[in-house]
């Protein structure tokens, strides 16, 4: 059989991503974000249902003991723990992994840039990305639409008042080959049209825009807060362009207590579906009772940015080799 | 046949879906925000040659079809169905009307076509990429005109027309592509 090692991206386009890179770099010198780097491999693991870690064994020479160890899937925790430290701001570029995770856009390992900012709020983080990839990846400026506001624009429903019912029949109309049995909720079905009906349009008019404001429910590790219309929302945003999810910010959860609660929902949700139980990050949780300064962060995937800059249809085609060869 | 799971899943692959062979054109894989992940498939229905779209969940499976491409040479049509034969067995297969209609206009006793067959029954033929055809049905050659501007429409032997250069005359023999429809230069014999 022939072997083909031969590197998946263009030496050209290496070029271009050293330099990308080392502008990605120039840019929060300039704007005195600290570069850090924080261990890849760590003793917890995010809970989320659906983030599945690598995990290996570390075996003090001398003996045959096995110390669990995940690959990280981003350096939040570890970030937030210097945060609580009193770093300041910080960013890092780091390689994450994600079980299972492969496709035209999904390598289970790549790169991803994240920041946080204690000085910024959420809407002033938006502005940073948006300078950030104007700047550096010349994309164009992105426009903000509420999660309801979007919505409204393509599906003409209110995400907060429409029945559980109205959503699930509008995917389904909206939505080919949709499998028969399908069992999501609410939250499921929304994300379904995100992906299937909103995404695409907004690929089609070749617009890049940030979605803020998400359902409580979508919280992740935001906070959460009212809008102006009372209605429970996440400090969360995403940036969509090209058709694809670009990037996640949080007005990050400052509350020990509930992030431990949040955790705690999510390896629930995990034993439902016969995943094994993640190791809850005590180091995080600690520091943070310890007081994580009121801080926006945001989590980009630099390969995709990559790939819209240098209009490749594939993540590996920005990567030295793909993970099939590594 | 075996069952594939949506790890399996790449271009190429031959499934059933609802009774009919179908094909994968190009399988995404999308995880709609931090929900769970799926499996959007482009196919196409190997009975129909229609395009289509499903969304699998990851883990789900499929069964494969029994679909085999097998190269065969074209002899003859008694108007029902058009016979292709095996070279090697001299094995007779009978397609129909269907199977051949988009490379109808392309077949030509003794070439070797491309079969797709499901559960031994020609479903699809495809033409090879080139064919050489005389030209039946055309009006005169204009001489000196080399340069291949404009053209004027030719009927060739199989009932194709393709534009062609002025020059050419009834007797010529073209090679066509079959991909584009369009000729590409005159052919040797």
């Amino acid at each position: 059989m022939k072997i083909d090692w031969q590197p998946s991206a263009s030496v050209e386009t290496l070029k271009r991503r050293a330099q990308l890179l080392a502008d990605v770099r120039l840019f929060f010198a300039e704007h005195e974000v600290l570069e850090v780097e924080t261990p890849v491999l760590s003793s917890a693991a995010p809970t989320a249902p659906y983030l599945d870690s690598f995990q290996t064994d570390f075996i003090p020479l001398g003996s045959q003991d096995k110390h669990t160890f995940y690959l990280q899937t981003s350096p939040e925790f570890a970030m937030k723990r210097l945060l609580a430290a009193g770093s300041g701001s910080i960013y890092q570029i780091a390689k994450v992994f994600r079980n299972g995770e492969s496709g035209r856009q999904h390598s289970p390992e790549f790169t991803m840039l994240e920041w946080y900012r204690p000085e910024l709020t959420l809407f002033q983080l938006m502005d940073e990305v948006n300078d950030l990839v104007q700047q550096v990846f010349n994309l164009p400026a992105a426009l903000r639409f509420s999660y309801r506001g979007i919505f409204e624009l393509f599906c003409k429903f209110n995400v907060f008042n429409c029945s559980d019912d109205e959503i699930r029949s509008f995917a389904i109309k909206r939505i080919i080959g949709l499998p028969e049995d399908l069992e999501v909720k609410r939250d499921g079905w929304l994300e379904l049209i995100m992906s299937y009906v909103i995404e695409p349009r907004l690929a089609a008019m070749n617009m890049s825009v940030f979605i803020y404001d998400f359902p409580a429910s979508q919280a992740q590790l935001a906070k959460v807060t009212q809008d102006n219309s009372g209605n429970k929302v996440a400090k969360r945003f995403e940036l969509y362009a090209g058709g694809m999810e670009l990037a996640n910010g949080y007005d990050e959860l400052l509350d020990a207590e509930e992030l431990r609660q949040r955790f705690e929902d999510d390896n629930q949700q995990r034993e439902l579906q016969n995943k094994p139980r993640m190791p809850i990050d005590e180091n995080l949780l600690a520091a943070m009772e310890s007081g994580l300064p009121q801080c926006t962060g945001v989590a980009l995937g630099l390969d995709r940015l990559m790939m819209l800059m240098l209009n490749k249809q594939n993540i590996n085609a920005v990567k030295t080799f793909k993970f099939e060869q590594s | 046949m075996a069952n594939f799971s949506t790890n399996e899943f790449k271009s190429g692959l031959k499934f059933m879906l609802d009774g009919d062979p179908c094909s994968i054109i190009e399988n995404e894989l999308v995880k709609p925000g931090k929900g769970q992940a799926f499996n959007r498939v482009k196919f196409r229905n190997l009975k129909t040659g229609r395009v289509n779209e499903k969304t699998f969940k990851s883990g789900d499976k499929v069964e494969g079809a029994d679909v085999m491409e097998v190269e065969l040479e074209y002899s003859y049509t008694d108007g029902e169905f058009w016979y292709f034969m095996d070279a090697v067995t001299f094995e007779q297969h009978a397609a129909d009307a269907n199977a051949i209609e988009d490379c109808k206009k392309w077949l030509k006793e003794q070439y070797v076509y491309t079969v797709t067959q499901w559960n031994g029954t020609p479903l699809l033929v495809t033409a090879p990429n080139f064919v050489n055809l005389a030209v039946t049905e055309t009006d005169p050659g204009l001489k000196g005109d080399t340069a291949g501007t404009g053209g004027k429409p030719a009927t060739l032997e199989t009932g194709a027309v393709v534009r062609v250069p002025l020059f050419m005359n009834i007797g010529d023999l073209l090679r066509i592509d079959t991909r584009s429809g369009e000729y590409v230069e005159r052919a040797k014999s």
